[in-house]
């Protein structure tokens, strides 16, 4: 069941639907009902001017296919790679594998830009990390209001290495990012963060596992969102520790803001522990704006909707302060701030 | 300066203030004692414009023009300041930020320029050793993980530099031990001034031998029901408020 396999045998039954637990908030069956044709070769795409400060090495695929760059990921230094879905109403799958050597340093940041409306986009990233790798990943999810974009990434974490992720989402019509994490331990850590930000009728789903298998392995996660109008946040987070991973310190935390009456926020936090010798916990908390924080910025002059602003940056800043690179964090906060001045 | 005449305010249609009448003239310090339950912290929020407070009759003007038709901000920039009795902790947003940012919505809602940040920095330094409070402090998230008396300096601090006309301190002095106790009203002292008027509403007598008001009233039952000199904190403290516990009723 996923959608890559229904796209290239165009057998709309092997669609995840409502009756597939892990996407009964994202149900893609009841969604798609007449499979789109396949996307064509395009040779060019627009320049994406929120990237325009990175000098990176850049890779783009559009429609799915590489058109710069040769898709080789060095395990070395910065990468920027764009995913442009270009043609309307049409459909495509990618697969970009990633790995990093022993002891190898990566930055990637992964821009997905929506430059037509209606399309169906697959993506799938298998990667590896070895020994002491270090992946640092940011992923921009800028999809169109109508698309239909899922993407997963499955990592294989050896041990002593980290895998560090945050994922800023605007929705599409549906929208998933899923991770998945197979953590071999031993010093080895994970940072899983998200910020999701819709308004109209978007939809973002963050789903994401974490399989501690051996020993002293370390999990992070923090997601943050922000629904209004009729918006609707997915967050489904599970973490398991096996048998025999003992050490292991696995944190999980998701915190939402509803901020009109008709959005939706759904939350799915799990941990499963078979280990005796763990530290976990999570936390996840569905709310309002505080009245009374907005109140006391207001008491000291400051207009409302700069109150709001503030607070609710804030709120999901938490989440974009934790990204390592200086340069990375900046352009997270400003893609942040950019979706939050659209969404006002 | 202040004026409140009559002043009628109800929390979910339950009247706490009933008639309420006080004038604080400029360069005054003018204290609000009473019993819990009396209407002191509805009265400034009311004063403020907190929602949830409805004013069902009377008026409260500054310098003779109306507060209750205006939004909190624009009470703000129009020199209104109340130091909160329980101050907000406002996680992600660096004390200076948040300063900063009230002090240029204030600025610009009368018509004047942002302050540069030489001038800010300038300015927080100097407001933050008078309190002698670490100056690190205001690089962190506004009151999160500050302790009570952390947090009442924070006010003051606020206060100092947004340089208000008319301060409302609510019960400034809970949660203080004897030296914040003294910095605090040290900070509230040095913003005494001629054309600047202060109410200072607290349970207790102790704040007010270090904040010397000129008059003191009593809040009972939603109105005033006494007035006179200080004197009249030190008969409070020692009678309690029994006396007018009848008035109330």
């Amino acid at each position: 069941m996923s959608l890559a396999s229904a796209l290239s045998t165009g057998d709309l039954d092997r669609l995840p639907s409502r009756r597939d637990e892990d996407w009964r908030w994202t149900d893609l069956r009841g969604l798609i009902r007449v499979a789109p044709p396949p996307s064509p070769a395009v040779a060019a795409v627009a320049a994406n001017p929120a990237l325009a400060a990175l000098r990176e090495t850049v890779i783009v695929y559009a429609n799915g296919r590489v058109i710069e760059g040769d898709g080789i990921v060095a395990s070395e230094g910065m990468l920027l790679r764009r995913f442009v879905s270009a043609t309307e109403g049409t459909c495509h799958a990618l697969e970009a594998p990633v790995e990093v050597a022993p002891g190898g340093r990566l930055l990637l940041i992964d821009s997905f830009e929506g430059q037509a409306g209606g399309y169906v986009a697959d993506a799938r990233f298998p990667v590896v990390v070895a020994e002491g790798g270090r992946l640092e990943r940011v992923v921009l999810l800028d999809d169109a209001a109508d698309a239909v974009s899922v993407g997963l990434t499955e990592v294989e974490l050896l041990p002593g290495a980290s895998f560090h992720q945050t994922v800023i989402a605007s929705g599409a019509k549906r929208q998933r990012f899923e991770t998945r994490v197979r953590h071999h331990g031993g010093g080895a850590s994970v940072r899983l963060d998200g910020a999701y930000v819709l308004a109209g009728q978007r939809h973002s789903d963050q789903t994401s596992l974490v399989d501690h298998l051996e020993r002293d392995g370390v999990t992070s996660q923090l997601t943050k969102g922000v629904v209004q109008d009729q918006a609707r946040g997915v967050f489904q987070g599970r973490i398991v520790v096996a048998e025999g991973a003992d050490g292991a310190d696995a944190r999980m935390g998701h915190h939402a803001l509803i901020l009109s009456d008709r959005a939706e926020v759904d939350a799915k936090p799990e941990l499963e522990i078979w280990a005796d010798d763990v530290a976990c916990a999570h936390g996840n908390t569905v709310g309002a704006l505080d009245e009374d924080a907005l109140f006391y910025a207001r008491s000291r002059g400051i207009p409302e909707a700069e109150a709001r602003a503030l607070l609710v940056g804030a709120f999901l800043g938490e989440a974009a302060d934790r990204i390592e690179h200086i340069q990375a964090r900046e352009l997270a906060r400003e893609w942040i701030a950019a979706l939050l001045r659209g969404a006002a | 300066m202040l004026s409140i005449r009559d002043l009628h305010a109800a929390i979910d249609g339950k009247e706490i203030l009933k008639g309420l009448d006080l004038e604080v003239p400029a360069g005054e310090v003018h204290a609000i004692m009473g019993p819990n339950g009396a209407g002191k912290s509805t009265l400034s929020y009311v004063l403020t414009g907190r929602e949830g407070y409805d004013v069902t009759q009377g008026s409260a003007t500054l310098d003779g023009e109306d507060l209750l038709s205006l939004e909190p901000n624009a009470r703000a920039a129009r020199g209104l300041f109340l130091s909160f009795q329980y101050p907000l902790e406002i996680p992600g947003v660096p004390a200076l930020t948040f300063i900063r940012t009230a002090l240029n919505a204030q600025r610009k809602a009368r018509g004047e320029g942002e302050i540069s940040a030489p001038a800010f920095l300038k300015l927080a330094r100097e407001s933050a050793a008078r309190l002698k409070m670490d100056f690190e402090m205001l690089r962190r998230p506004l009151n999160v993980g500050f302790s009570g008396g952390e947090k009442k300096r924070m006010e003051i601090l606020q206060m100092a530099m947004l340089s208000p006309r008319f301060l409302i301190l609510d019960e400034t002095d809970s949660g203080l031990d004897i030296d914040a106790l003294r910095i605090v009203s040290d900070g509230v002292n040095a913003l005494r001034s001629p054309a600047r008027g202060m109410l200072v509403i607290t349970h207790y007598q102790r704040l007010l031998d270090y904040v010397k008001p000129d008059r003191v009233h009593v809040l009972a039952g939603g109105r005033i029901v006494d007035s006179g000199g200080p004197e009249l904190a030190h008969e409070l403290e020692r009678a309690g408020y029994d006396k007018y516990a009848r008035e109330a009723a």
